[in-house]
């Protein structure tokens, strides 16, 4: 009769030494073999488009989740090609990013930086997102430029103005191809000048945060320099809806431009008070009273009507440009949904193609080789004229455009109108310049 | 001293719209019981009447015009709306400028039976539960209701423009410039607070609706339908919300989420006023308004930083330390 030592806590241990023996060498592989965060390792890979679908900004978030798909289109060969075909670098070639497939997830920023942060983080934890890219406020774009730096993947930002994003709070995974604060600034100064003279005095309304204060910060630096006197700057609550009580001192202030640091609802809100208390057709110390909106964007001037009609602002692009690339781009977004794109959705179209066309000439997905292939990369071909990626901030150097609201729309598109095209040299900064400095770029985090 | 009355002229401007939200939001608690949190999106609602109003004037039809070009080069399409062409250019030009005040119109029946629906579907169904469960309830469908409006209208703002001779500025006595809409709105608010005040007060309705709200028991012992007048009631303050937002819009462009800016000063001012106190919701909407409007000025935000945002409940704490019933309350009213 045979007999057999096998026990119940003998069992146990074989079981639980042979289970970590079978799972050891795929411990090993995962860790090993991923070099960095979400590598993909099957015939496609996924991008997180995080915009804001819900809040505020929920149409500007709208306009570039429709700009986000026709780039995926584009970058999988599919519809006309768009920028694509006009693009001054030829790495891509319609079969997707390194011949995988591109596919993508979305989430909702909210204009909330915590829910900003957790979409984010979900699309990269669960969905496997290897870069992320969108957003409508600087505080979600600095926000979330964190986490991705954290998580070691890249951030393109999207509509983000703030002179932060890429000075204090710039980051080696975070690139931003929209113009800022102090580009708004040098571009309107002699436009300013042009149009209203420089014995001008200023009084700012501005939106209390961070993009706020860096856009008041520039206008005012390049108003002064031109001899303009600010004569008060006045924050906002980002939740104030009635602006008459910020509107009536500037009666009694001896300003003769009012300058609304406000984007969104703020912008459309003081505007129109604005305009109700009769400034437009005020004069003061013997000039005509003027109003300026430094950040333009179309889809907020639909929301101020007619108010915008002879307002000077900038703005990062405009769709009646008639540079070649501008019109593929305008007839490949018109054709697919029936309107000319924002601003918004150029950039983070833009935004897509440039991480695209970076991962291709890096000859991979690796964070770090990403942004190698970004830093101090000059193109043209995109809307704005040539353009560099600068090393030193991962900012975007361009073009931009000054713009006036339009006195005779021809449509309910048609209400800027581009009054000059400021040169790329004429906005560009020192790396170290004040109105950027307090932050370092640190170094790449591949994550992993 | 223009500037002091240009604050003032404000503070009546603000406490107006925070009087009328006030107003419908006591006479619902007064009646029903209910605490309502859904009133702001009643507010934003009559502010999308006029948007409706708009769009519905400006239906067009489209005529190509082959000698300009739209954004993709096809020949541009002209719309004309059908008021004009059926009215001629000038009257239908005409009728679109006061878009606004012909939503006035629209605004009280929709905004009765919307009321109506909400209060029979939905709200009467909680009478007799916890204040919590009513909170929950309201604030639920207050978001249900801008959501709806966002899905139809989208999220930015939309401009209705007051008509064009009611849109300049006035000179007031000693110079003062003041916008004439807000000078409309605040004769608007006052002839509706008046107007309901007139109604409770001079109307054997009124006086049934006061003596339910003093005692509801008895009202129904006498054999009268209390229940019923009290559902007229709630009607009558989802228009007087409604109207509040119509008139509101060439002030501020309606968008989907200005009931919500609305409805957490607005309790704070009927809390303020004394719950269930008419007056006191008046009252203390434009004392509120008033206060709002001074502390944004530079001089108030320079010497006490953030004075703007806080103002408000700064003041409700201290009218709740001094006089827990509010300035106006009763004994034995959410005790």
């Amino acid at each position: 009769m045979s007999k057999t030592n096998l026990t119940r806590r003998g069992v146990l241990k074989s079981g639980a030494v042979a289970g970590a023996g079978v799972a050891l060498p795929t411990i090993f592989t995962a860790s090993s073999a991923a070099a960095y965060t979400n590598e993909p390792t099957g015939g496609s890979v996924t991008l997180g488009f995080n915009v804001p679908q819900t809040g505020p900004y929920a149409d500007e978030g709208a306009d570039e989740l429709r700009a986000y798909e026709l780039a995926v289109e584009h970058l999988n060969g599919g519809g006309d090609g768009g920028m694509m075909n006009t693009f001054s670098s030829n790495a891509l070639q319609g079969n997707g990013i390194l011949g995988k497939k591109v596919e993508f997830v979305t989430g909702d920023t909210q204009t909330k930086s915590d829910a900003a942060r957790a979409s984010a983080k979900s699309m990269i934890e669960k969905d496997g997102a290897i870069m992320i890219t969108g957003g409508s406020s600087s505080g979600v774009a600095i926000a979330v430029q964190g986490l991705c730096q954290e998580a070691g993947v890249i951030f393109m930002a999207g509509l983000t103005h703030s002179n932060d994003t890429t000075g204090k709070d710039k980051k080696a995974n975070g690139f931003r191809h929209f113009f800022n604060g102090y580009m708004s600034g040098a571009a309107l100064a002699p436009v300013l000048k042009q149009l209203y003279g420089d014995d001008r005095k200023a009084y700012h309304l501005t939106a209390d945060y961070t993009w706020g204060w860096t856009q008041q910060e520039s206008i005012a630096a390049a108003t002064e320099a031109l001899g303009w006197e600010t004569v008060n700057n006045v924050l906002t609550p980002l939740a104030a809806t009635d602006f008459s009580s910020y509107i009536a001192p500037v009666l009694n202030s001896g300003a003769d431009v009012l300058v609304l640091n406000h984007y969104g609802g703020n912008m459309v809100n003081s505007l129109t008070n604005a305009v109700q208390f009769g400034l437009r057709n005020k004069e003061v110390n013997g000039k005509n009273f003027e109003i300026v909106v430094p950040l333009f964007s179309r889809l907020m001037a639909r929301g101020a009507g007619e108010n915008i009609k002879g307002i000077v602002g900038s703005t990062n692009w405009h769709w009646s440009l008639q540079d070649d690339a501008s019109k593929a781009f305008v007839k490949s977004f018109g054709t697919k949904y029936g309107f000319p794109p924002s601003q918004a959705a150029h950039t983070v179209y833009c935004q897509t193609l440039l991480y695209a066309d970076a991962c291709q000439r890096a000859g991979t997905f690796n964070p770090c080789g990403v942004a190698e292939a970004l830093e101090g990369f000059e193109f043209d071909g995109l809307g704005n004229g040539k353009t560099l990626y600068r090393a030193e901030d991962h900012q975007c150097f361009k073009d931009v455009l000054v713009v006036k609201g339009k006195e005779n729309p021809t449509s309910e598109f048609d209400l800027l109108e581009v009054v000059e095209v400021t040169p790329a040299a004429q906005v560009t900064y020192a790396p170290d310049h004040p109105m950027f400095a307090g932050g370092a770029l640190g170094t790449c985090n591949p994550g992993a | 001293m223009d500037a002091i009355i240009l604050q003032i002229l404000n503070g009546l401007d603000k406490g107006s719209a925070y009087a009328l939200i006030a107003l419908g939001l006591t006479l619902i608690f007064g009646t029903l019981g209910v605490v309502n949190f859904a009133h702001g999106a009643l507010f934003m609602i009559g502010a999308f009447c006029a948007v409706f109003v708009q769009r519905l004037l400006n239906l067009s039809f489209e005529t190509v015009d082959p000698s300009k070009t739209d954004f993709l080069g096809q020949p541009l399409k002209v719309k004309t709306p059908y008021v004009e062409s059926w009215f001629g250019p000038d009257v239908g030009a005409t009728i679109i400028d006061w878009s606004v005040p012909l939503a006035v119109l629209f605004c009280i029946p929709v905004m009765v039976l919307i009321g109506f629906v909400m209060e029979r579907g939905l709200i009467k169904h909680f009478y007799k539960r916890e204040h919590a469960d009513q909170i929950l309830v309201t604030f639920g469908l207050a978001i249900v209701l801008q959501e709806v409006i966002k899905a139809f209208y989208g999220a930015n703002p939309i401009q209705t423009p007051a008509p064009e001779t009611l849109s300049g500025v006035a000179t007031l006595a000693g110079g003062i410039v003041y916008p004439v809409w807000r000078i409309v709105y605040f004769c608007f608010a006052a002839v509706i607070i008046g107007g309901v005040f007139a109604f409770l007060q001079f109307t054997t309705f009124g006086m049934v609706v006061r003596a339910g709200m003093a005692d509801r028991e008895t009202v129904g012992l006498l054999g009268i339908n209390i229940d019923r007048r009290f559902t007229v009631m709630f009607g009558i303050a989802a228009a007087v919300a409604g109207l509040a937002g119509v008139m509101y819009g060439p002030i501020n462009a309606p968008n989907y989420h200005m009931g919500m800016d609305f409805l957490v000063l607005s309790f704070v001012v009927v809390v303020v006023g004394g719950m269930g106190s008419l007056p006191g919701a008046v009252a203390a909407g434009f004392l509120l308004g008033i206060l709002e409007s001074f502390a944004s000025t530079t001089w108030a935000t320079t010497t006490i930083p953030g004075i703007n945002q806080i103002i408000i409940y700064l003041v409700a704490i201290i009218i709740l330390l001094t006089r827990p019933r509010g300035l106006l309350g009763k004994k034995g009213v959410m005790e």
